[in-house]
């Protein structure tokens, strides 16, 4: 006997046959097998039940003919047992497993970002126009000496490893085994190019990807796959990943589906086998312990490279990155909750952690309250969506931001939550050949560069309108910002005046 | 000159360099609906696409320098521009022997016998000029319009 | 520099755009004795089933000799050679002179000695007027009898048909088409004709033509016979080397050419149908009664006429036949002893495909029915390609690049 199954399908294919060719673009496209032609009746049909509305055939389709649309059909109304927890509970009581998902956790919780407005200069003091006039963005990241000592113009003592930003943006970790080889190359010569880094995140680094050495960020994570000296040395900066925003205090899952030959010389673990990341590393049980890691890493690569260590925004994020800052690392990065992942469990996703902004607000104050803000770098990332969120965060305390999702989606990807499944539509959270060669990397990389770009020009317009030259003066600048909308706790945390004070 | 190549790499194997070659080929050019609901015939595509998952690519006349179909054409309908040195066949005078057919060492030229039988093949959309539409279209950059490297 | 072409066809052709190739000035003369602009040979039978009409015969544009600096002396055609003196005698008794001569004198059919073929009504198939006169003599229901079942007599068969003439082919041979077809593809044939309603005399030839004046009937050498209006003689075609009597140029089967297309007389090139050169699959020089063959080896010859160099070794036979809506090709060896053979064969569909292969490459191919890109297996059989790792494939009904290796295939594809 088996189980027929309760969930009906979430989406409705709409085909405007007037339009459709019968080219058969959408029934190659879908790795779902949505769409098939039948020879029979000469029609293309579209089965839903598989489809995950990542807008591939809709793309694709040359006449536009497709249109995707959220399953009309609804259970009678009821505002506790929403169609989705019952759809929840469906597929639990077919599968008895975890629910799991990828991407950012979509809940409506507040997206603080949008309670915040900017300033801008009017008469006292004049703005300023980035097209005539230089406008800084270089960003340094790494401990930051207490004192400078200079002597004839030069410095007396050498400074600590520093990572050159060009732009205060960089791709965050994402690792080969979630992402696909040319959806990592797209993002590395992005970062070559506009002078910023990506980072490889705990899958290693590919052979064809030690050329972009100089803009990359080694990952050590508690699986420690693909660390070896080579590999801590190809980088500019190492991190140390205790935790990601969108599942803190969980481990991570590579399905042995998904370690496919290069996954799995590249990571040093056998073809086929599960990669499974530990939710602690097992030699970290204390800031004393992280002291370690962190020196050992120093050690192994001369004091050379900067080194970070990434948590997720966590309740008393702002004490733990106390203890980070003084265990010796260069850089924190903090991922706030709704910070994208190749694959979690939903209900971590959705309800652990908190959000960036009350995160960085939190642990700029901290650090600048035990005057040890130089000795780091704050790093943010968890949802930057666009220019904007970025000026925000800076004039939060941030010295620069992770993008992830923002940068997968200049790849193409649509949002569909599916990267778990492996069957990416759009050759970027998969490592099956067939789909993973849809992304070219050079367009991919052009993209993303498109992207850095726009959001560079933005950055600098509004810099320009607050009358500030250079991103470092925005740093940690919370004046230029006002909250709208927010308790009077929330200003508070966010350490932020109210719009009109 | 500039020939249209493939990098297989990249080719997402979805058909739309056909879709394009068709319309490119009908009397609605630029309106793919058109082209393939009023036009009768429809033209056969010109470019061809492999596929053996997960490989796929496309190919179309490479314009020989040498060109097989040129010189084994027995009607002379085959010909090769020596301006722009595309090969292009004279459906007019063609009486479909498929002798280019059996020499065209890249499988090139297709039948088309809907009307009268000829051989219809990649003409770089010289009608059209500039990018073929092949390439033009490509949604992934798969097909490059480019010198010989 | 002064060139001259006697014959005027596809040989000849390639030799004009070989030689403008490389010299634009020199003078050229082509010497025909036939009353056209160049035309294309195999359209003759189409013509003649009215499928391709008079101004679509023509193998090069109106302007072409105009466009290449070409006397054209359509009339009585060459009659000797004058090898000392550099000049060709026209039957007319008119001389000219060359410093570089081409023979492109093509094929002649080959008339066996039966009595009573000096008759009305006998025809070969060969020239634009032997299917304009065939055409004055036609009546539906008429009957004809063609000898020879090989790619001419199936070619007038074909046309014969489309005008609703009854047609019967008498073979010596077991089959049809037999230099080109192995049985097993030559059975589905004969099958496809006679549904089109050929009749087929197998291994049996006619000794007499019989009737007064006109043709009405044909013994044959069992001792039957058979009524009929017209008889269509296609049993070949032989090298047309009558021109080079006496001149001292070597001529075995055709005129023996080396790989430039120089005959053993300086000066002197042959190509087409009356050269006997050098190929690819065979050791020995043959004539490969082709028109991509002529084409070529005339363009060979011109380029070194004009001083050019170039060389032409890698002919073979190959052919494109359709029947009605029958397609077949073929190419190269037909295998046998020594060769390894591998083949599709789907006898109610009427769908063959065989490779015929030896050290590992292509040597010949047969395919019927299903011919889309069949070019590849030429193309593969002339460059000799290594095919171990991908022979089946090329079995399949529509051959292709996806199973071969990825670096043969960029190279062979993208080159
Ligand atoms: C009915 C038919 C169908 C064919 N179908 C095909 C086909 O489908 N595919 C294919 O590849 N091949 C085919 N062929 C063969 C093809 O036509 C020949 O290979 C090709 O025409 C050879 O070209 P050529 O220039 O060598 O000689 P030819 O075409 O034979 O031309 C030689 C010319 O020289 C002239 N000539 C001869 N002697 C003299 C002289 N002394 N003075 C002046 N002129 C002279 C002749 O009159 C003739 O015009 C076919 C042939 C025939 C007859
Ligand atoms: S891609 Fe669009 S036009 Fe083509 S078959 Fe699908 S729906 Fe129809
Ligand atoms: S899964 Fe994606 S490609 Fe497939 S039908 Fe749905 S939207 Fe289209
Ligand atoms: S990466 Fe791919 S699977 Fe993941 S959300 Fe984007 S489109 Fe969907
Ligand atoms: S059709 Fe084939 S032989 Fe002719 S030019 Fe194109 S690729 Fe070359």
């Amino acid at each position: 006997m088996s189980l027929k199954s309760y969930v009906t399908p979430s989406f409705l294919i709409e085909r405007n046959k007037e339009r459709c060719i019968k080219c058969k673009v959408c029934v190659q496209q879908c790795a779902n097998e949505v769409h098939r032609y039948d020879e029979e009746d000469d029609e293309i049909i579209s089965e839903e039940h598989q489809c995950v509305n990542c807008q591939r055939c809709v793309t694709l389709c040359p006449t536009g003919a497709l249109t995707i649309r959220k399953n009309p059909n609804e259970l009678r109304q009821n505002s506790n047992w929403t169609a989705e927890a019952v759809r929840a509970i469906y597929i639990q009581a077919e599968t008895g497993g975890i629910l799991l998902t990828g991407m950012g956790n979509d809940r409506p919780y507040p997206v603080y970002w949008d309670n915040i407005l900017l300033n801008a200069s009017q008469v006292t003091n004049p703005s300023i126009d980035p097209l005539r006039e230089p406008m800084e963005l270089k960003t340094h990241l790494g401990r930051k000496p207490d004192s400078l000592s200079i002597k004839e113009g030069k410095l007396q003592k050498k400074l600590p490893p520093q990572l050159e930003l060009e732009l205060p943006i960089m791709f965050s970790a994402m690792s080969f085994g979630s992402i696909s080889l040319n959806a990592i190359k797209s993002l590395a010569e992005a970062a070559k190019q506009e002078g910023t880094y990506f980072n490889t995140g705990e899958g290693g680094l590919h052979r064809d990807l030690y050329q972009y050495g100089e803009n990359t960020i080694v990952q050590v994570a508690s699986g420690r796959f693909g660390v070896h000296a080579d590999y801590l040395q190809a980088g500019a900066a190492i991190e140390i990943k205790i935790g990601q925003g969108a599942k803190p205090g969980i481990g991570g899952h590579l399905p042995g589906e998904k370690v496919e030959r290069e996954v799995s010389e590249t990571r040093m673990i056998p073809e086929g086998t599960d990669a499974i990341s530990p939710a602690p590393h097992h030699d970290i049980y204390s800031i004393e312990d992280l002291r370690q890691l962190i020196y050992s890493l120093k050690e192994a690569t001369n004091y050379e490279k900067p080194v970070s260590v990434k948590i997720a925004a966590v309740h008393n994020v702002a004490a733990i990155a106390s203890g980070i800052a003084r265990a010796g690392a260069d850089i924190i990065a903090i991922d706030g909750y709704r910070g994208g992942t190749g694959a979690a469990p939903l209900r971590i996703r959705d309800n652990v952690g908190i959000p960036i902004e009350f995160a960085l607000a939190a642990v700029d104050t901290r650090l600048r309250q035990e005057a040890i803000r130089n000795q780091v770098s704050l790093v943010v990332g968890g949802s930057i969506r666009n220019s904007a969120d970025i000026v925000k965060a800076i004039a939060l305390g941030a010295d620069a931001v992770y993008i992830a999702s923002s940068a997968l989606l200049a790849l193409g990807c649509h949002m569909c939550q599916k990267c778990y499944t492996g069957k990416c539509n759009w050759g970027i959270a998969t490592q099956d050949p067939q789909l993973a060669k849809r992304l070219n990397p050079e367009l991919g990389a052009q993209r993303a560069r498109n992207l850095l770009r726009a959001w560079k020009h933005e950055i600098q317009e509004m810099l320009g309108g607050m009358g500030i030259n250079a991103i470092e003066s925005l740093r940690g600048n919370r004046l230029m910002l006002r909250g709208i909308g927010l308790t009077e706790k929330e200003l508070q945390i966010l350490g932020i005046k109210n719009a009109g004070e | 000159m500039k020939r249209v190549y493939v990098r297989e790499e990249y080719c997402a194997g979805c058909g739309l360099c056909q879709v394009h070659c068709i319309t490119a080929h009908s009397e609605y050019k630029g309106d793919i609906i058109k082209a393939y609901k009023k036009s009768f015939p429809r033209p056969l595509a010109r470019v061809i696409v492999e596929e053996k998952r997960p490989l796929s690519f496309s190919l179309q006349c490479r314009h020989c320098e040498e060109a097989e179909c040129v010189k084994a054409c027995i009607t002379g309908a085959m010909q090769k521009d020596p301006a722009t040195g595309i090969v292009i066949n004279d459906t007019a005078r063609c009486i479909g022997c498929w002798t280019c057919v059996l020499v065209c060492p890249y499988g090139a030229v297709r039948r088309d016998e809907t009307l009268h039988k000829v051989a219809v093949k990649c003409d770089m959309c010289a009608e059209a000029g500039g990018v073929p539409l092949c390439v033009e279209n490509c949604p992934n950059g798969a097909l490059e319009y480019r010198e010989e490297r | 520099m002064e060139y001259c072409i006697i014959g005027n066809s596809a040989a000849a052709i390639g030799a004009v755009e070989g030689i403008r190739g490389v010299d634009k000035k020199g003078t050229m003369t082509i010497i025909s004795d036939e009353p056209y602009q160049a035309y294309s040979r195999p359209l003759i039978s189409y013509y003649l089933a009215g499928k391709v009409a008079e101004d679509k015969m023509y193998y090069r544009p109106n302007e072409f000799y105009k466009n290449m600096g070409v006397e054209l002396l359509c009339g009585s055609g060459a009659g000797k050679l004058a090898v000392r003196e550099k000049t060709v005698i026209l039957r007319d008794g008119t001389k000219k002179r060359y410093d570089r001569l081409l023979i492109a004198t093509g094929g002649k059919p080959f008339v066996p000695p039966i009595k009573g073929l000096e008759k009305e009504n006998v025809h070969t198939f060969h020239k634009w007027d032997d299917v304009k006169s065939l055409a004055e003599e036609l009546s539906a229901g008429c009957k004809a009898v063609i000898i020879g079942a090989g790619l001419i007599g199936v070619k007038a068969a074909e046309a014969l048909l489309c005008l609703g003439v009854e047609v019967s082919i008498i073979e010596l041979a077991d089959r049809v088409l037999s230099s080109v077809l192995d049985e097993q593809a030559a059975a589905i044939a004969q099958q496809v004709m006679e549904e089109h309603g050929v009749k087929f005399v197998f291994g049996d030839t006619v000794t007499e033509v019989l009737g007064e004046g006109r043709v009405e009937g044909v013994s044959l050498k069992s001792g039957n016979k058979m009524e009929c209006d017209m008889l269509i003689v296609a049993i070949g075609v032989v090298p047309n080397t009558d021109i080079v009597k006496g001149t001292g140029i070597n001529v075995n089967r055709g005129i023996v050419v080396n790989e430039r297309m120089e005959t053993s007389v300086d000066g002197i090139y042959a190509a087409g149908d009356v050269a006997e050169g050098k190929n690819l699959l065979w050791a020995e020089q043959r004539v490969i009664p082709i028109l991509p063959n002529a084409y070529k080896q005339g363009e060979t010859a011109g380029v070194n006429m004009a001083g050019g160099n170039n060389s032409f070794t890698k002919g073979f036979a190959m052919n494109s036949l359709g029947f009605f809506d029958f397609k077949m090709t073929s190419a190269g060896m037909q295998g046998g002893e020594g060769y390894e053979e591998i083949y599709t064969l789907k006898a109610e569909e009427k769908f063959y495909r065989k490779l015929v292969i030896k050290d590992n490459r292509l040597m010949g191919f047969i395919a019927l029915k299903n011919i889309d890109r069949t070019g590849i297996l030429t193309g593969l059989i002339k460059d000799q390609v290594e095919i171990t790792k991908f022979k089946e494939a090329l079995l399949k009904i529509e051959p292709g690049f996806a199973e071969w290796p990825k670096e043969l295939r960029k190279e062979r594809m993208l080159s």
